[in-house]
């Protein structure tokens, strides 16, 4: 598959925040008003002003020490991203050609903005109060284009964060599933087939964050996007949804 | 350090204590990953389950300041189980040596201990030595007045049962880490300890470093790839600073500041010049006049010659048996003795121990200049919570100074890597490199000295040489160079011939006869006549991370510092996939080796004697386990800290290190074993704030990611006092008081101490109430004005507290 994936190996991340403030830095976002809440992690959650979280998740493990996860969350930029559909004007949203990055535009204002998030597997897109517009994480493709690495990339000290052409993402992330295996039985890699962020998670997806992983239903797109299509007048609609609707009715 | 950073990838087991690396050295941690990508082990053991701890494999909990018991009874482990690599230990440290029959050790006291003075008269604890003045050595290490028998004698105290009721370490958890560090005793195989404040801010703080250092030499870990005892140093270029000799009991160079009842240059150098009879101890240190004389000449130049002691007496000494360190400096401030001081780059009012006394004692200063980037609780101390600026006397200047990144000059890692940067920016506004603003401070003290007929002692100011500007602007590569040192009349020194005004090209070349100098004699060899060395960056295609062209280190680029530890006597290296220095028959190949003498056996296996004994730094030639130099004793030994949770010592009658400082004024309040204040304290960082956040406060992205002062604990002690996760509750010492957010995490469990439980809680000491408003003051107004008796660094990790709801 062609365009480029984000490899992060959650093995390897210290939870430092490098990559979130790198983020911040390179899109010039304003910070938010936070209080500590009683964790690390902060802002709560993703919003207009922040595309990538670092979400901290504590639990006990099997042997009854604590285990403490560290989720770097952003948009998955899916190959084919459920929250494209929702617009009407095909150009709201769109695909850059080169990298496979997904990319809100300002269009986007005349859009019911719940209806772009909850198109969302992962619950990414954020609205700006009072505007309507809605923004996420855009792959640093200024960047990108220029020969450069997405600023979360290239900060991040540990190794957890890799870029590149997705056939090589897809490679890199089965080899260091293979390697951290007999460390850690439950391993696995989120997203391999369809979106260009790959996790490698230690343990449960759902330990590190409740949308680590979209729930996939039959058919390969997940409930929420398939309820909302349902919805869509007919002429609107993918083939996919067609095969669909065919089966629900 | 003695390895470096890149060298933590050769480890085969890591073990990260006293420090939470991940958190506070990210960077690091991209070696630790490789070392574990590489089949390395990473043992983590702290108080609190950190982000170092998420990424080990494996992880225990320990009391904070209960390192000594944690690691004694390793020592124990390691001795009793074989793990000790014999012939290092032998050939290589004091383990050999015979102790001399006045030594002892009897109910937490060494032999010595005057209670008057609380101090030890260290002649009881020499060696015994033969009809030639060399310390008697027994190399079967049968001996029981040898060293190692000793060792073993006093850590048989420190048995599992005993150490596990005064950690709260389970036992099977002591056990699996002294497995697993042990195992690097196999020849070939190398461990390594990162460590920071977590073991030297303890009033035990040396002697936990003592130990580990100790459990190295036991294992053969000294000089060899991924081992070493490597300090994770807390500021960039702290690793300068102290080179530099930015400590008042320390020349550049590590060189004594003079007493005064050494009224001569010669009677100084005699003191600090260590004498040895062993013709196979190279005894570096007594090159010591060398050194002392250069820094002279760099110091005063033509002014300093033979005739005036090279300026000795211009310089400021210190009273004999007075300290003069942090918590002494802000002691006599209290009383009223200072008119004046420079708060050059720091934060006083939140980053020393005890806060409360320090802000207090701002107050008595007739004067206070805050050379600093941002306005800090230090240089708004009279406007702080609770202060009548009406009441305060001090006039306080801002000057402000440029950033790293404003200048140009060099930064030493704790790798002692000292590596050259660029000025990327002009300063902003009105703020100057600290080179300027100091220059021109001297240039107007020395004119008024100049103008004065009856200024008092003129000398030491008028003398010094100060060529350090170019177009009027301070030239860091001047005083680079001058730090190298140069030549300052034509000589032939070792057969090589240099010209007046040449630099040095190492510190073998210095002299004591004033015909060199050096402003730090341990960077000779770093600005050449092949350039600024610092500056070079050249990375190795292959090897084992040296990076020999890539910056410079001292001394004299050697990366592994007793590397010809590292190789059996013929110069084989003792791990041939890692291999630091080689004997190649006629020279050493690898790094730069600590020596270039000679392996200690020719092919044949005959003693070589023109050899020298690796450990080159002391006088004996070998590395100390016994370690009769300290204020506290030869062999470690674990003492509660100053305020403790319990009533007694199990390991003796000591309750707390006998001989570690005590202040005396209002402001010193001490509260051990106390209902009021009934759990450990302790005081730690976050990646997000860099030591008081001065700097990251003012910086919104971090501030967004760690808005404010938090106080960890666990759910069981929230429960105890109905604290809820997320609300603010009262921390509180016998010395002060402050509101934080209460972080409630499994990552912190009660221990079980001597049978009862003890909680413990934790807060990072990055806040103060200047910005932001609502973001906390400084965890330093609960820690108390005690700590380590040899280098009075606070005890800012164990100490006792309450926690309340508001």
């Amino acid at each position: 598959m062609e365009g480029k994936a984000f490899f992060i190996d959650t093995t390897l991340c210290t939870g430092c925040r490098g990559c979130q403030i790198a983020c911040k830095q390179w899109n010039q976002l304003p910070a938010t008003k936070t209080e500590n809440w009683g964790s690390f992690q902060n802002p709560k959650d993703l919003s207009f002003y922040t595309y990538k979280l670092v979400r901290f998740s504590e639990d006990t493990g099997d042997d009854g020490k604590p285990v403490w996860y560290f989720f770097p969350d952003q948009c998955r930029h899916c190959v084919e991203p459920p929250c494209k559909e929702v617009p009407e004007d095909p150009n709201a949203i769109i695909v850059d050609e080169l990298t496979g990055a997904v990319l809100y535009t300002d269009k986007l204002k005349k859009v019911n903005s719940e209806d772009v998030q909850e198109s969302c597997p992962y619950n990414i897109p954020r609205a700006q109060t009072g505007t309507g517009y809605i923004a996420k994480c855009t792959m640093c493709v200024d960047r990108v284009h220029n020969g450069l690495l997405p600023a979360c990339v290239k900060t991040c000290p540990t190794g957890a964060m890799n870029f590149g052409d997705r056939d090589k993402m897809v490679a890199m992330a089965k080899k260091r599933l293979a390697e951290v295996k007999s460390k850690f039985p439950k391993a696995s890699v989120t997203g391999l087939d369809d979106v260009r962020v790959f996790y490698l998670l230690a343990d449960e997806p759902a330990k590190y964050h409740e949308y680590a992983q979209a729930t996939i239903i039959p058919g390969g797109i997940d409930r929420k996007t398939a309820l909302k299509r349902i919805a869509k007048p007919l002429k609107e609609l993918s083939k996919e949804w067609q095969l669909l609707h065919k089966l629900a009715s | 350090m003695t390895n470096h950073w890149i060298d933590i990838r050769n480890s085969d087991c890591i073990l990260i204590m006293g420090s939470n690396a991940a958190e506070n050295h990210p960077i690091s941690f991209k070696w630790v990953n490789e070392a574990m990508k590489r089949g390395g082990k990473l043992i983590s053991v702290d108080p609190r389950f950190t982000r170092t701890s998420s990424k080990a494999d494996f992880f225990t909990p320990l009391r904070s300041g209960t390192d000594i018991a944690f690691l004694g009874g390793m020592i124990k482990y390691i001795i009793e189980n074989n793990k000790y690599f014999k012939e290092y230990l032998a050939e290589y440290t004091n383990a050999a040596f015979i102790v001399a029959d006045k030594f002892d050790f009897k109910d937490g006291l060494f032999s010595g201990y005057d209670p008057k003075t609380r101090t030890y008269d260290k002649s009881m604890w020499a060696f015994e030595k033969d009809a030639k003045g060399v310390p008697k050595k027994d190399r079967t290490l049968e001996n029981p007045r040898c060293v190692f028998q000793l060792l073993k004698k006093h850590y048989n105290r420190y048995d599992l049962d005993k150490v596990m009721e005064v950690t709260g370490t389970p036992k099977e958890d002591l056990l699996k880490v002294y497995e697993m560090y042990s195992a690097t005793g196999q020849k070939g195989k190398a461990g390594t300890i990162m460590y920071a404040m977590g073991w030297t801010q303890h009033t035990v703080g040396v002697q936990n470093i003592r130990t580990m250092a100790i459990i190295q030499l036991l294992l053969g870990n000294m000089g060899v790839a991924g081992g070493g005892v490597n300090a994770l140093r807390g500021e960039s270029n702290v690793q300068g600073s102290t080179d530099h000799c930015i400590l008042y009991h320390i020349w550049p160079g590590y060189l004594q500041t003079p007493k005064a009842s050494q009224a001569s240059l010669s009677d100084y150098n005699t003191t600090y010049t260590p004498k040895t009879n062993d013709p196979l101890s190279a005894n570096w240190w007594g090159n010591y006049p060398k050194y002392s004389v250069s820094l002279l000449k760099s110091f005063f130049g033509r002014k300093a010659t033979n005739g005036n002691d090279f300026g000795y007496n211009w310089l400021p000494k210190l009273d004999d048996g007075k300290a003069y360190t942090w918590l002494d400096i802000f002691d006599e401030m209290y009383k009223g003795n200072f008119k004046g001081f420079f708060a050059w780059g720091q934060n006083p009012a939140c980053s020393g121990a005890n806060a409360n006394k320090t802000r207090q004692a701002l107050a008595k200063l007739d004067w206070l200049v805050n050379v600093n980037i941002f306005d800090n609780e230090t240089g708004s101390f009279w406007k702080g919570p609770g202060i009548d600026p009406k009441k305060i006397k001090t006039e306080v200047f801002m000057l402000p100074c440029a950033v790293s990144v404003e200048k140009e000059g060099s930064i030493t890692n704790s790798g002692r890597w000292m590596q050259w940067r660029y000025k990327a920016t002009e300063p902003r506004g009105d703020s100057r490199p600290d080179g300027d603003i100091m220059t021109d401070l001297f240039k107007k003290v020395r004119y008024l000295y100049r103008k004065d007929q009856n200024a008092v002692f003129p000398e030491p100011i008028l003398n010094l040489k100060w060529d350090y500007t170019t177009r009027g602007e301070f030239d860091a590569h001047k005083l680079a160079k001058e730090i190298n040192g140069y030549f300052l009349k034509d000589v032939t020194v070792n057969n090589k011939s240099f010209k007046k005004g040449d630099l040095v090209p190492s510190f073998a070349f210095l002299q004591a006869d004033g015909s060199t100098s050096s402003a730090n004699w341990l960077y000779c060899n770093s600005y050449t006549d092949k350039g600024n060395m610092a500056a070079r960056r050249t990375r190795e295609k292959s090897g084992i991370g040296l990076n020999l062209e890539w910056s410079w280190c001292w001394p004299v680029n050697r990366r592994i510092i007793y590397n010809r530890a590292s190789v059996d006597k013929y110069g084989n290296p003792w791990d041939t996939e890692h291999p630091v220095i080689k004997w190649n028959g006629s020279k050493w190949i690898g790094d730069v080796p600590d020596g270039g003498w000679p392996p200690m056996l020719k092919a044949d296996g005959t003693p070589n004697p023109k050899t020298k004994y690796p450990f080159i730094m002391k006088p004996e030639g070998h590395a100390r386990i016994f370690g009769p130099g300290r204020a506290d004793g030869p062999f470690p030994e674990h003492y509660e800290p100053l305020e403790c949770p319990v009533e007694k010592n199990l390991f003796s009658s000591q309750l707390i290190n006998p001989t570690a400082p005590i202040y005396k004024t209002d402001m010193d309040a001490y509260k051990t074993c106390d209902p009021r204040y009934p759990f450990v304290g302790t005081t730690y960082r976050v990646s997000e704030h860099w030591q008081t956040g001065i700097m990251t406060r003012w910086q919104p992205w971090l501030l967004e990611a760690q808005p404010q002062l938090f106080v960890e604990m666990s759910p069981e002690l929230a429960m105890l006092r109905g604290v809820k996760n997320g609300e603010k509750v009262i921390v509180e010492s016998a010395r002060g008081n402050v509101k934080a957010v209460a972080l409630v995490t499994k990552r912190f469990r009660p221990f079980t101490i001597q049978g009862t439980v003890v909680h413990q809680v934790g807060l990072p000491w990055h806040f103060g109430w200047v910005h932001p408003k609502d973001g906390g003051d400084s965890a330093n107004l609960l820690t108390p004005s005690t700590g380590d008796p040899n280098t009075r660094i606070p005890e800012t990790k164990a100490f006792m507290v309450n926690v309340k709801k508001i």
